[in-house]
């Protein structure tokens, strides 16, 4: 078993639930309440990653990271090094792959707070900050648990964009599923194993913890997380 | 425009939720106290609230609250509800139910410093009979207590309006009356305008100085309660005022020494008294009289003041709760409420032959 790969992938997910996080709240609290007519195409943006293979995703991505590049140059300006094939790449990509994880709950959930509390707020002088961190984020708790989760749990287990962008650098960009995927292919199938069921096990607990302390607080996680 | 403590011209696109879009358009003033609005539900009743509240935006016009213009679509105002200092107590309440009691009532006052914010919020909650209540989550309260918090809640702003849209919906008779009594007191010492949205003609009574009648958008009738209320101008507003029986029928002949005309009702035979009413001999009118208003005999009643006795049969019997609702055909089909036991002692069972007794007074006579 290769505990540095799974630490690499935890690390790797707490990066990304966290970054999702931020910049998920603020991308969500625009989904659920903008009136701007061309709000669908964002929409169908933030949802791409649902529907595309993850080596379509990790190509482009790879493209752009590479030295001719876009967002490679802009790295190499900023930092003298790199993108494609770093863990910083690699949490970018996986950011853009999990996206819709974190969003969609959000914005599910930000909606469902009766828009009538929203009313009273504003009647009583309150701004839309105020009510954003009094009214809308304590009442979508279960939504955000939800997405902090998911985005959590998706991350640890993505391979395709992964060995696209990251490959396969020990300690770097050799997260655990790349590692159990190395190992099935040189045929160490008991070294495999482990690897695979500790992951299985992991994921497993996290999401029933999530579903736990939802179900205990009397809210079902998964209510606010409707495909759309 | 007039000093009135909030005036309010406002004409709006009202898309109701199927029916077709209509145009809101009511000039309003209302003076301290309380000014009910009152219709059928879709009539904009609502919208009017939100336009005054900030919270939609009419296509044009101009409320000003003490003076001060909040909205003017000439002069392109339009002030954010938050700076109105407008109450407003929506049908739902929407208390914040995550919240304590307390927090909910302190929500408005966020700049008040702590202990005058703590003692505004312990005056209020004293004043609306809750102060038990304020460590208790809002969700976790009775439905009274609820509407009590929201009216402190409001109120605890000191705003300059109080919007009320329909709050003392669901509550028995009793409830609502101690919860409008104080409401009275506070307004008692601090006069704001009270707009008060209903389509309960038992509200009405009980809170009416002033009411005005909105039907699709416009305003049809002002005045006291009794005036609104007893002389119904259009259908709608009679059934809303609680009328369950709108007949129509033709004038007769007009009896002017005795105050009375005669209608005949619909195709049938039978004839009533109305009081007079400003109609002519063969114009179609219709008769409006509640279903409470009518006294059932089973034998042929003798010696009556009231002047319209009608034979006829019961077609239908249907009990809702304590009140029991017969039809009665007796060429036309009225609408009688009785009680359980008066339904007992009379014996009424269907196609069981009863007589109509109906007050001349009761009758009422309705354009259009």
């Amino acid at each position: 078993m290769n505990i540095e790969a799974l630490l690499l992938s935890i690390r790797l997910a707490l990066c990304v639930s966290a970054i999702l996080f931020l910049i998920g709240v603020p991308l969500a609290y625009w989904l659920a309440y903008s009136r701007w007519r061309g709000k669908f195409l964002l929409e169908a943006v933030v949802a791409l990653p649902l529907v595309l293979p993850p080596t379509v995703l990790g190509f482009y991505m790879l493209l752009a990271m590479g030295p001719h590049g876009a967002l490679g140059k802009l790295w190499y300006a900023a930092f003298g090094h790199g993108l494609a094939f770093t863990f910083e790449g690699l949490v970018i990509a996986s950011v853009l792959y999990s996206l819709p994880f974190a969003v969609q709950p959000l914005v599910a959930s930000f909606e469902t707070v009766d828009r009538k509390l929203l009313d009273a707020s504003a009647v009583l002088g309150a701004g839309s900050m105020r009510t954003f961190s009094r009214i809308i984020l304590p009442l979508s708790v279960p939504g955000i648990i939800t997405a902090l989760v998911l985005s959590f749990a998706h991350t640890l287990g993505e391979f395709g964009v992964v060995l696209m962008v990251g490959g396969n650098l020990p300690g770097v960009t050799r997260t655990v599923s790349i590692d159990i995927y190395d190992r099935a292919q040189s045929l160490d199938y008991s070294g495999a194993s482990r690897t695979a069921l500790l992951l299985l096990v992991i994921s497993f607990l996290v999401l029933s913890a999530v579903y736990g302390v939802n179900r205990r607080a009397g809210r079902r996680a998964w209510a606010s997380w409707p495909l759309r | 425009m007039s000093s009135a403590a909030l005036a309010a011209r406002i004409r709006k696109v009202h898309r109701g939720n199927a029916a077709t879009p209509f145009l809101l358009d009511i000039q309003i003033e209302a003076p301290p106290g309380i000014t009910i609005l009152f219709g059928p539900s879709g009539a904009g009743k609502s919208t009017l609230l939100d336009c005054i509240a900030g919270l939609a935006q009419p296509n044009e016009g101009r409320i000003a609250v003490n003076g001060n213009v909040v909205f003017d679509s000439e002069k392109s105002v339009n002030l954010p509800p938050q700076q109105r200092h407008i109450a407003y107590v929506f049908q739902s309440l929407a208390l914040f139910p995550h919240m304590t009691v307390e927090a909910n009532v302190a929500y408005g006052l966020p700049h008040a410093p702590q202990h005058t914010s703590g003692e505004r919020v312990s005056e209020i909650l004293k004043m609306f009979r809750v102060e038990q209540l304020r460590h208790r989550k809002a969700r976790e309260i009775s439905g009274g207590e609820q509407q009590r918090v929201a009216l402190a809640r409001s109120l605890v702003t000191e705003p300059r309006v109080l919007l009320l849209d329909e709050p003392l919906t669901g509550l028995d008779t009793e409830l609502k009356g101690s919860i409008i009594d104080d409401l009275r007191a506070w307004n008692a010492a601090h006069k704001l305008p009270i707009l008060y949205v209903t389509h309960s003609r038992e509200e009405v009574d009980a809170l009416g100085d002033r009411v005005i009648a909105m039907e699709h958008g416009k305003i049809v009738s002002e005045g006291t309660p009794r005036e609104v209320l007893d002389a119904p101008r259009r259908r709608r507003l009679a059934q809303a005022a609680g009328f369950e029986n709108l007949l129509s029928g033709t004038v007769l002949d007009l009896r002017e020494p005795d105050g009375v005309m005669r209608v005949r009702l619909a195709e049938a035979t039978c004839e009533i008294e109305v009081p007079l009413g400003h109609a002519a001999p063969g114009d179609r009118v219709r008769v409006a009289i509640r279903a409470g208003d009518i006294l059932l005999a089973t034998e042929p009643p003798r010696a009556l003041s009231a002047r319209n006795i009608l034979e006829g049969k019961i077609a239908s019997i249907e009990h809702r709760g304590t009140l029991v609702v017969a039809r009665v055909d007796s060429g036309v089909v009225f609408t009688v409420h009785v009680t359980p036991g008066a339904e007992r002692a009379l014996e009424l069972t269907l196609g069981k032959k009863v007589w109509l007794v109906l007050k001349t007074h009761s009758c009422h006579f309705v354009e259009g």
